[in-house]
């Protein structure tokens, strides 16, 4: 941050970059204020305070009944398997796509230039696959998870197999992206070094570029894992499966307690598995 | 070390710790199958069915709902509601997320330790003393209301809110709103911890008082971080905010609830172009904006 502080005072700052943004922050303040119906009186009214007051008084105390928690063991364990392989399915979109999305392993760099100088339809045939994956996980990421799950529930049918697919193809997008972004970092001196004593692509590759990525690669995949737990626990909304099924059965039926005890169980959750990826992270 | 103590002991070359390669060993087999194990339970716990899935009965079905797409419905009615769906989403992520800025900065001076109870600010008060612990409490509440309202997901508050206020984009807010305060306190805080001491230190040295110190010593460094946390935020908001209405909470997810429940493919496919519009736009919006800030 230090080293931004000059550029606060550079001269294309004098600009009228502060009022237009200023003008249109506020623009969009008063109309998003009237569009999303923001009425913020409703929790003084009786009717605001009254819904308040039954939620907050039927959510405690939880419903620890063995009955019940038997009932959402269940739907817990699913929703770790859905995540578990919810992720490796995004690894096994992503990691393909964002090797052929990667820049420099695709089209440029030491492994492609000495083959393509010259060959102009293979370079466009290069660039024709890099600008596919790209776009395709473009795609992949930009719709997001309940939608691929709506539409995979549809396609599937009920049940947890559709959040797998929904948390496998969403999240590849994103692993993908991720991945070549961490392939693009390496440090290229080892890459010219293999080269130079005459080891061809792939051994290049897994001996070169493949370790140097290798943490981040799991760190990052460990970390997407951690939010595929969050996010499979909610898909069940939208009929995949999980906690969220049970979550939203509860509240139709304003059964607030046993809301209480799946939030309780779902926070237990998420701390476990936040704990065990930090412990795998921290093996790395 | 263990190693007893040699003459000239620099010269014995350490152990190394761990991480010698001599194949695997019976605890890396144990673990192995541990986790194969367990890979093959889920497979079987979460109903998956890859073979059938690439059978060719069933990527025949997913082929016709994929043509069934095509062509998206660009009828004017269809696209004026999609326009209406895409701002009413806007609008949400937008309120939304400066709601969640009010709260964040409302609480997290309270949720970092160096502004409320030790460090530079408090090194001359006496160590133990009834005031100190007294600040704890604070602190700890600060702390613990920022991770309920960061551990309950958007979607499980949306449902909240649309019980407490009915259903529109209102719940949506506040459920954005709510959520993304405890994720922006907890990264607002981790950047409050980390400031750098010496501007702080000087400050104190010419007798600043604390609120000075706050103002002149610590805002001017975190600010940048703050706004481009925030805008980050923006971003994953736009997303949330445009599958909010699944649950009832307006925005273009309720329309794609619609369509998707009434078999109207070819308008779930415009709603999903705007949705990919909208997410673009806001990303691009997001980084320049980010790049004049930082």
């Amino acid at each position: 941050m230090k080293e931004s502080n000059p550029s606060l005072i550079r001269p294309s700052d004098k600009s009228f970059f502060p009022y237009i943004f200023t003008a249109f922050f506020v623009l969009a303040f008063v109309d998003s204020w009237r569009r999303a119906d923001i009425d913020p009186v409703v929790f003084f009214e009786k009717k605001g305070q009254e819904a308040l007051w039954k939620f907050l008084t039927g959510m405690f105390p939880p419903d620890v009944s063995w009955n019940f928690i038997s009932l959402m063991l269940r739907p817990a364990l699913e929703t770790i398997q859905i995540s578990l392989w919810g992720t490796l399915i995004a690894v096994a979109i992503g990691f393909p796509l964002g090797l052929l999305g990667t820049h420099t392993l695709a089209v440029r760099g030491i492994l492609n230039d000495a083959e393509l100088q010259g060959a102009p339809v293979r370079r466009g045939m290069r660039y024709g696959l890099y600008f596919l994956a790209r776009g395709l996980l473009s795609l992949f990421r930009s719709i997001p998870e309940f939608v691929w799950a709506l539409m995979f529930v549809r396609a599937v049918g009920l049940g947890p197999f559709p959040g797998v697919l929904a948390i496998g193809v969403a999240y590849g997008g994103m692993l993908g992206k991720v991945y070549s972004e961490i392939f693009e970092a390496v440090n290229y001196r080892p890459l010219e070094a293999l080269q130079s004593v005459g080891a061809n692509k792939l051994q290049i590759f897994f001996y070169g570029w493949f370790p140097q990525a290798l943490p981040n690669f799991v760190s990052y995949t460990l970390y997407r894992w951690e939010c595929a737990v969050r996010a499979s626990a909610i898909l069940g909304l939208v009929g995949a499966g999980g906690l969220g099924q049970q979550i939203e059965i509860s509240m139709r039926m304003f059964n607030f307690n046993e809301v209480l005890t799946i939030l309780i169980i779902l926070f237990m959750m998420v701390a476990a598995v936040d704990y065990i990826s930090a412990k795998i992270r921290a093996m790395l | 070390m263990s190693t007893p103590p040699t003459r000239n002991s620099c010269e014995t070359i350490p152990a190394p710790r761990g991480r010698v390669r001599e194949g695997p060993t019976v605890k890396n087999l144990l673990v192995l199958a541990g986790v194969l194990m367990f890979l093959v339970w889920s497979y079987y716990g979460a109903e998956i069915h890859l073979s059938q899935l690439l059978s060719r009965n069933s990527l025949g079905q997913i082929v016709i709902y994929i043509k069934k797409l095509f062509p998206p419905d660009f009828s004017p009615a269809v696209l004026q509601e999609a326009l209406k769906g895409t701002i009413e989403t806007f609008a949400i992520s937008f309120m939304g997320t400066l709601m969640a800025v009010v709260i964040a900065l409302s609480i997290v001076f309270f949720a970092s330790k160096n502004l409320i109870y030790s460090g530079l600010l408090y090194e001359l008060e006496p160590r133990q003393g009834w005031k100190r612990a007294a600040r704890r409490v604070p602190y700890l509440a600060a702390k613990s209301v920022l991770n309920i309202l960061r551990t309950i997901p958007e979607m499980v508050w949306a449902l909240i809110f649309v019980f407490l206020v009915g259903l529109g984009p209102f719940p949506g807010v506040l459920a954005l709103g709510v959520h993304t305060g405890g994720v922006l306190g907890k990264l607002f805080g981790e950047v409050l911890e980390d400031v750098d001491a010496q501007p702080i230190e000087s400050l104190q040295s010419t007798g600043a008082s604390r609120l000075q110190i706050l103002c002149y010593g610590i805002l001017p460094q975190v600010l940048p971080q703050f706004i481009s946390y925030s805008l980050y935020r923006w971003e994953v908001n736009i997303r949330v905010a445009a599958v909010l209405g699944l649950v009832g909470a307006g925005g273009l997810g309720q329309r794609i609830h619609i369509a998707i429940s009434l078999f109207l493919e070819n308008q779930l496919l415009t709603l999903i172009l705007a949705i990919y519009i909208l997410v673009t736009a806001v990303d691009y919006l997001s980084a320049y904006l980010r790049r004049k800030v930082m």
